[in-house]
């Protein structure tokens, strides 16, 4: 049977978007996903399976990583969103989005806004992560192109210079070996 | 609409100053010698904007009034269409418009050969998520709503599962055209005299192989967005790889003159292939836009990206090869057999590469190959990342690993003694310039520890070796011209600022800031001077697309004419003001000055505006059409490059005996790039390239379910196994660099070569580690256990396909090979009539440049 054009009224939350309190009226049906990218206008969210299949759709939902296309908008009120477009301060880069920027972190960058929060959100729990710990954090964002070698690496030395130390990339990072 | 393409500039540095390497002291010397920016390791031009959100994919455009367009798929494998009803559809409050087949009847391909494909099949259904009808309305919701208001009526017909099946005559084949019923392709090339080779051998194998097709899974799902204008002008953007194919496309389909259509590719997010055909949502959103006078846009789900597919074919291999006592091929016979799914998409070229460049890395005296592509009623089939040829590279690595071990030599040992020479011919005439794979054998063999490890294994735990090569472009466009291949503009500025305009498109292989970092290197200003207009038809020449590994040797060679030209007016000017000779002109840091006296010259700026004053405005343009292949027969357009790339591969890998399952710790890589421009990317297209061979190796397969009609068994994120960080492998990641007389500075190809000898490292691992073989990949635990069970019981301990099918080859194309005295046609001159076609929808090479 043909299914009635969605009438409900809409919803109407206040949230915190990056740091700016916002009121946002959005079909009631939708995702934290779809509000972000289509009542927010806050396109760096991506979507890749809108099936919580894939990662690339994370922001932090109160610190927190969650996959936004399993998220209802509904159930954000009056909770605090960070997205990729808030993790930079002011002009000044994110120490991970340094870091991905110059190690090749990000190939077609389409998966990064995924990876980079959640690689946040793992910092800010855990500053000296080892290898195996960034790769269980990062278990549930896929990326295509990296191979996630140049993630890994780009998280360590984003760490280090988040704890302060004067961290260089590797010679065979930006090199590789010859 | 991209937000960040002019960011680049060197990592955690400045705007301005890349000259200077951005990590000193470590810049190696190796290659690059008094190069400024190329080969060091700057920051992609549109890092920024990707670490940041602000690339504007295709689903990140929205346009005033825009409509959400959705495509009602088939739920039949094969059926005839008897009737759409749309009337209900269009009834729906919020829908602005519904299309069937009739409204768009032209037929479309890639290849000109292959016209096969309808935007909404307007007659017939030949494979599960077929296009039959399509709607746009105001919203998503609606438009899905609506679709459930399009009555369709199908009658179902037989269903074409597999190959074998289609290899029967019909008289009801799925497509009008094709060489046998429902064989789309048959091929049969000869190089030589190929029994006097086996007659010649001392040892001959013949085994079979199958490899699985697998799909791209780009993490962006294709998107599209339309606007027609009312005086007469269509936009398209979307996440394709080959913006100047879809223009075509939409002018032949939409019968619009090309001049009425723009063409934008936005970023992509990974393409890997899905994204080179012309799509029938590109054009259904075109026509939508037309008829409503509304933006329309379409974003496919996941789903629908898999019944997109054009991934790799599925392909049953024959290999017959003969040796000498040391391990010469002397001949080499190959069969392959394409499932190919229910259009001919890339198809013809795919066919023809699962025997093309066998040849390009060990020297074979004579060969013969036949190969055939079989319609199925799958989702069709078309170029993956090595495009047909990691397929027949499994075969072949895997068989020499047997045959070493037949003769009793390493098989590192057995390949190094064959290697095909640097500026050769080989038997199938393809042209063989810089050739560094000897010296990729040796490096991963060292790294690895393989002469001491190889040979010492231990039950569980074993080293798999292998080799590959890979075109860096290919020799023929897709439809037969005689213009260049890829165009670059350059314009310059009273500023100092340079804009690059290419019409190659960026899939995230870093394909604008080669062509920003070669620029700068012939001016000599910062990379971040540098503006980067690619992938738009309006405003870029055109480049035939980012597919077969060409843009960096194409559009950076063009780009390099087009530096070079404004070099020369420049360095024209300056000498006269400063009177000193041109050629003792430097252009480096942003000036241009004497090289005897560098506190004479001129900034950058200032000297282009001199050359504004005294010769106008100032803009040049380059191009770059690939040298002429000297092979001249009937299929000789597919194989030939400009440049051929190399790598060898060396996987550990530790089997448990109990479970089947394979685990990959390492895999040492070696890759003869030529000369990288940027290593960061090359370093990053190994590791990508090392990441998507180890799922096809171990677990990524596109499946289907026969006793349900061919529904397609997996296509969500979830089923279809790819490898996660749990899963991906440690790299070691080494760079040859042999320049080669044919790339920009002597670059060569490097997204598709290091995925090649992946697979077969592994399986060759495998054998090293539980002494079993298996002959299919992807390598799965029930495999394995399977092969471990049956050499318990006594047998040989292998998994993989039994038998190759009867297929009725044609006559052969007989070619003799360059030392048999041939010219690079077939013998009998079959392959000289005037105009004739090569697969592909080229001419023979006689009217080539």
């Amino acid at each position: 049977m043909p299914r009635p054009r969605p009438t409900a009224d809409p919803a109407v939350i206040t949230l915190e978007v990056n740091g700016e309190r916002c009121a946002v009226a959005f079909a009631p049906h939708k995702t934290l996903l779809e509000v972000l990218r289509e009542d927010l206008d806050l396109t760096g969210t991506k979507h890749g399976c809108e099936l919580g299949e894939c990662g690339t759709c994370t922001v932090l939902l109160d610190d927190a990583p969650v996959l936004s296309c399993l998220v209802l908008g509904l159930a954000c009120d009056g909770r605090r969103v960070r997205t990729v477009e808030g993790m930079a301060e002011g002009a000044r880069l994110h120490p991970l989005q340094e870091t991905f920027a110059d190690l090749g972190a990000a190939q077609c960058g389409y998966c990064t806004p995924g990876f980079l929060l959640t690689a946040q959100a793992l910092l800010d729990a855990n500053p000296r992560p080892t290898r195996d710990e960034i790769k269980a954090a990062l278990a549930g964002n896929l990326c295509r192109c990296t191979g996630y070698l140049k993630i890994y690496e780009a998280v360590e030395l984003a760490a280090a210079r988040l704890r302060g130390e004067d961290a260089e990339p590797a010679r065979e990072t930006l090199y590789g070996r010859r | 609409m991209d937000g960040g393409k002019r960011a680049g500039g060197r990592p955690g540095g400045s705007a301005v100053g890349d000259h200077a390497p951005a990590h000193p002291p470590t810049r190696p010397t190796v290659g690059g010698e008094g190069l400024r920016v190329v080969g060091a390791p700057l920051r992609k031009v549109d890092a920024v904007a990707k670490v940041t959100g602000r690339t504007r994919f295709a689903d990140d455009l929205a346009l005033p009034r825009m409509l959400w367009c959705k495509l009602l798929r088939s739920p039949h494998a094969h059926a005839r269409v008897r009737r759409v009803e749309t009337s209900r559809a269009e009834e729906l409050d919020g829908v602005a418009a519904v299309l069937t087949g009739a409204a768009l009847p032209m037929p479309f391909g890639i290849l000109p050969v292959s016209q096969d494909e309808h935007a909404l099949a307007p007659d017939r259904v030949r494979f599960i998520g077929d296009a039959v009808a399509a709607v746009a309305a105001a919203t998503e919701e609606i438009a899905t709503a609506a679709l459930e208001l399009i009555e369709v009526e199908y009658e179902p017909l037989p269903v074409i599962a597999d190959p074998e099946a289609a290899i029967a005559p019909t008289d009801t084949p799925l497509h009008d055209y094709g060489d046998a019923g429902n064989l789309h392709k048959l091929i049969h090339l000869q190089f030589g005299d190929v029994d006097a080779g086996f007659a010649a051998a001392e040892h001959v194998r013949e085994d079979l192989y199958f490899y699985e097709g697998n799909t791209h899974l780009a993490m962006e799902q294709h998107a599209a967005l339309a606007d027609w204008s009312p005086d007469g002008k269509l936009t398209l953007w979307s996440s394709t790889q080959t913006p100047h194919y879809v223009h075509r496309a939409l002018a032949k389909v939409l019968e619009l003159p090309p001049s009425r259509i723009r063409v934008i590719a936005t970023p992509n997010g990974g393409g890997f292939g899905g994204k080179s055909d012309p799509f029938n949502h590109e054009i259904v959103v075109a026509k939508l836009a037309m008829v409503t006078g509304r933006p329309v846009k379409i974003a496919l789900t996941r789903e629908e990206v898999f019944y997109c597919h054009r991934g790799r074919h599925p392909t049953l291999m024959w290999v017959k090869s003969g040796v000498t006592a040391d391990g010469r091929l002397t001949a080499l016979h190959f069969r392959t057999l394409l499932d190919g799914g229910g259009y001919g998409s890339y198809g013809v070229a795919s066919t023809y590469y699962t025997g093309a460049l066998q040849t390009v890395t060990y020297r074979v005296d004579r060969y013969r190959f036949e190969g055939a592509r079989a319609f199925t009623n799958k989702a069709p089939c078309g170029p993956k990342r090595g495009h047909g040829t990691p397929q027949p590279r499994f075969a072949l690595e895997v068989q020499l690993d047997k045959i070493a071990e037949d003769l009793g030599v390493d098989p590192a040992e057995l390949r190094l003694r064959h290697l095909v020479p640097p500026a050769s011919v080989t038997a199938n005439w393809l042209r063989i310039g810089s050739m560094g794979l000897g010296r990729c054998i040796q490096q991963v063999v060292t790294a690895s520890g393989w002469a001491t490890r190889h040979a010492r294994r231990r039950p569980g735990w074993g080293l798999g070796l292998a080799c590959s090569s890979y075109i860096s472009g290919a020799g023929l466009p897709i439809y037969w011209n005689d213009m260049p291949h890829s165009g670059v503009q350059l314009k310059l500025d009273r500023g100092g600022g340079v804009t690059v305009f290419c019409g190659s498109t960026d899939i995230g292989q870093g394909s604008d800031s080669i062509l920003a970092t070669i620029v700068a290197e012939v001016l000599g200003v910062a990379v971040a001077d540098i503006a980067v207009v690619t992938a738009d038809t309006d405003l870029t020449p055109v480049d035939l697309g980012s597919y077969s590994s060409r843009v960096t040797l194409m559009s950076g060679n063009a780009a390099l004419q087009a530096a070079e030209r404004a070099r020369e007016i420049l360095t024209t000017v300056v000498a006269a003001k400063l009177a000193v000779p041109a050629a003792r002109l430097v252009c480096a840091a942003g000036r241009l000055f004497d090289a005897e006296n560098p506190e004479l010259g001129l900034a950058f700026a200032d000297a282009v505006q001199l050359a504004e004053a005294k010769m106008g405005t100032v803009g040049t343009v380059g191009s770059y059409t690939p040298p002429r292949s000297p092979g001249r027969y009937r299929g000789a357009g597919v194989g030939p490059s400009p440049a051929y790339s190399y790598s060898a591969a060396v996987a550990e890998v530790e089997v448990d005996p109990e479970t089947g399952i394979v685990v990959v710790p390492k895999i040492w890589i070696a890759h003869d790039v030529g000369q990288c421009i940027n290593p960061v990317t090359v370093v990053g297209q190994v590791e990508g390239s090392v990441y998507m061979g180890l799922g096809e190796a171990l677990m990524e397969e596109m499946a289907y379910r026969p006793a349900r009609r061919l529904l397609h068994r997996i296509p969500s994120m979830l089923e279809y196994k790819s490898p996660t960080t749990l899963e991906m492998c440690d790299v070691e990641t080494y760079l040859i660099e042999d320049p080669d007389p044919s790339g920009p500075f002597g670059a060569k190809e490097v997204g598709q070569g290091p995925l090649l000898p992946v697979p077969p490292a592994v399986a060759n691992a495998v054998y090293a580690a539980v002494g079993v073989r298996i002959d299919e990949v992807p390598i799965t635990p029930d495999k394995v256990l399977k092969a471990l069970r049956q050499q318990a019981r006594g047998g040989p301990g292998r998994t993989g396909p039994e038998r190759f099918p009867d297929i009725p080859w044609p006559e052969p194309t007989v070619v003799p090979t360059p030392w048999e005295g041939g010219d690079g046609r077939a013998a009998g001159g079959a392959d000289r009539s005037a105009g004739q076609r090569t697969a592909v929808g080229s001419v023979t090479p006689e009217r080539q440049h």
